[in-house]
């Protein structure tokens, strides 16, 4: 009996020290990759970088031999239109699907549902980049008239594509998080469904439900292989969303193989991985503050 | 009982089923008008199942089957023209978990006119009126006139399950139905819900299931007794607990079953 027991609590606090390693290197990771990053252009950053003209500049011409310039509101400018336009289009559809699936579908339909979305998350960004390489670049030429088919609408389609099953699954999970006892509520004082959904749900639920519109922008802004593929590798800020785009991630993933290893343009791609990096803070804070002003009320 | 007496709420031979579990059987009541009618029996006997039968709220489970009639001031509730916004703002329902809507006292208040209005903007004064009209009339205006925009989910759960109580009354129901309104409540709370009810009644068809004998009494003019799903008894609330006709509602009534 006596050794039993302190063999358990040997294994519970071995089990505790094994998850708390686990939290803890989750930190540890996330500060290594930023240092990482943030080392590799540090160099460049602060010496020689004109940082005014970075951010303020659309003219990117890294391998330039007389003037070199490094301005990546361009860049900017396309991940912007593209993330936009697809939030435009996967945040109705995404909100509206995950409404369907929680409040109107019946059991068997949900399954079925389910898996579908699933399956969507499932297929890998090159192959989405593959879709809008060929079938959406040559309906977009059919369609419009244009000379390609590489632009920022392609670009935001597929980016939407992407993001409606996470805004799907966590604005269910959202919606199904809400107590019954308020839908109850609501239909006894008889509020029809729609009533019940904009009047109940939708606030009830307004912070599952902005989350799951965040992690749909982060996937967008992050995404790299398929906006690489799908927007027409263009640094140019676009006019309409028949223009071809290049996006900040995009521009890395294509010239980071290039750039001589601590060059001055390897470290500038370097720096917009920091910028990424700072962009997507910013959005994660933004949604946190915003959450904490929805709970303080 | 005379013949004359107006019956709000009758049933004729009413069963139900989830999935094919039985849980009401040939229920066939005449529920008086402006009284108190208390409805008692076991646990799991079908009390809340009957009271939710009379606005149709069952039917938000998708296993139900019902057959039967119930009529509500002379009107079929299961013939096709019947709406249920409308049925279900001439009876009101009070749960036996407090649930106020996650909003504020005020849009709790409101809620039901802003629902059933036809009118895109009600006044703000017409809705300022109703408000303090109805939490006065819960006892609850002293309490919350410096509370209306604060979340009704943060406030004490008698102070909730008035509310609950005072959002049915700017729809003006005919009806109200109570779940074991007091179940969650101290108490203290219980004697203020139970004199709130003793206002109301009168004006409005009060049908409240408890599982307090004490309660149905001091509250009820009328009681019903149920066990498994089948009406035992319907009588005036002195003759059942002083002189029970039938010898179950005598076990129950003296705690014979749980
Ligand atoms: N949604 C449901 N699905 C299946 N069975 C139910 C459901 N609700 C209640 N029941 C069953 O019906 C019977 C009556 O329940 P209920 O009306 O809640 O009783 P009471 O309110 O008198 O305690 C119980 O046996 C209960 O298990
Ligand atoms: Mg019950």
């Amino acid at each position: 009996m006596g050794n039993r027991k302190q063999l358990e609590i040997i294994t519970e606090s071995a089990i505790e020290w094994l998850i708390r390693i686990c939290g803890i290197s989750a930190i540890l990771f996330v500060f290594g990759i930023f240092f990482f990053v943030f080392r590799e252009g540090a160099e460049f950053l602060f010496g020689g970088l004109d940082l005014w003209q970075f951010l303020t500049s659309p003219e990117w011409y890294p391998t330039s031999v007389s003037q070199k310039r490094y301005g990546v509101l361009a860049l900017m400018a396309g991940t912007a239109s593209v993330t936009l336009l697809s939030m435009a289009i996967a945040v109705p559809f995404g909100l509206g699907a995950a409404i369907y699936v929680s409040e109107f579908c019946g059991p068997k339909a949900k399954e079925t549902f389910k898996i579908v979305i699933e399956l969507l998350a499932a297929i890998p960004s090159v192959v989405w980049g593959f879709i809008g390489l060929t079938l959406m670049n040559e309906l977009i030429i059919t369609l419009f008239d244009a000379p390609i088919g590489l632009t920022v609408l392609n670009g935001g389609i597929i980016l939407a594509l992407m993001s409606v099953p996470i805004i799907v699954s966590i604005g269910e999970d959202a919606l199904k998080a809400v107590p019954d006892s308020y839908r109850e509520a609501a239909e006894a004082l008889g509020s029809t469904r729609w009533q019940m959904i904009y009047r109940v749900l939708l606030p009830a639920a307004k912070n599952g439900l902005l989350a799951a519109v965040l992690l749909g922008v982060a996937r967008a802004v992050g995404e790299t292989m398929a906006v690489l593929m799908a927007t027409g590798h263009a640094v140019k800020i676009p006019g309409s969303v028949l223009d071809s785009v290049r996006t900040l991630t995009a521009t890395i993933a294509a010239e980071l193989g290039e750039a001589p290893v601590a060059s001055d343009h390897y470290q500038v791609l370097f720096i917009i991985g920091i910028l990424l990096f700072t962009i997507t803070f910013a959005v994660n804070l933004i949604a946190d503050l915003v959450v904490k002003g929805i709970k303080e009320q | 009982m005379s013949n004359d007496t107006k019956y709000t709420i009758t049933t004729d031979k009413l069963n139900l089923w989830y999935g094919d579990f039985q849980a009401l059987i040939n229920v066939t009541v005449n529920i008086a008008d402006g009284i108190i009618t208390g409805l008692i029996g076991p646990s799991g006997c079908g009390k809340t199942t009957l009271l939710r039968c009379f606005n149709r709220v069952n039917e938000r489970y998708g296993n139900v089957t019902t057959t039967g009639e119930i009529l509500i001031n002379g009107k079929n509730i299961y013939d096709d023209d019947v709406s249920l916004p409308e049925l279900r703002k001439a009876i009101g329902m009070v749960f036996q978990r407090p649930n106020p809507l996650p909003i504020s006292v005020y849009e709790n208040v409101v809620f039901g006119l802003r629902v059933h209005s036809r009118r895109k903007n009600i006044k703000k004064s017409e809705m300022d009126e109703v408000v303090e009209k109805s939490l006065r009339e819960v006892f609850l205006w002293d309490d919350l006139k410096d509370k209306l925009d604060k979340k009704a989910t943060g406030l004490q759960l008698e102070q909730q399950q008035k509310l609950c109580i005072a959002r049915l009354l700017p729809l003006k129901p005919d009806i109200i139905l109570m779940d074991e309104p007091c179940s969650a409540l101290d108490s203290e709370s219980t004697r203020a819900v139970e004199e709130l009810m003793l206002t109301l009644a009168g004006k409005y068809t009060i049908v409240i299931v408890t599982h307090n004998m004490a309660q149905a009494r001091r509250v009820s003019d009328e009681c019903i007794f149920m066990l498994l799903g089948e009406i035992m008894e319907h009588t005036r609330t002195e003759e059942m607990f002083l002189t029970p006709k039938n010898p179950k509602t005598a076990d129950y009534i003296e705690g014979r079953y749980g």
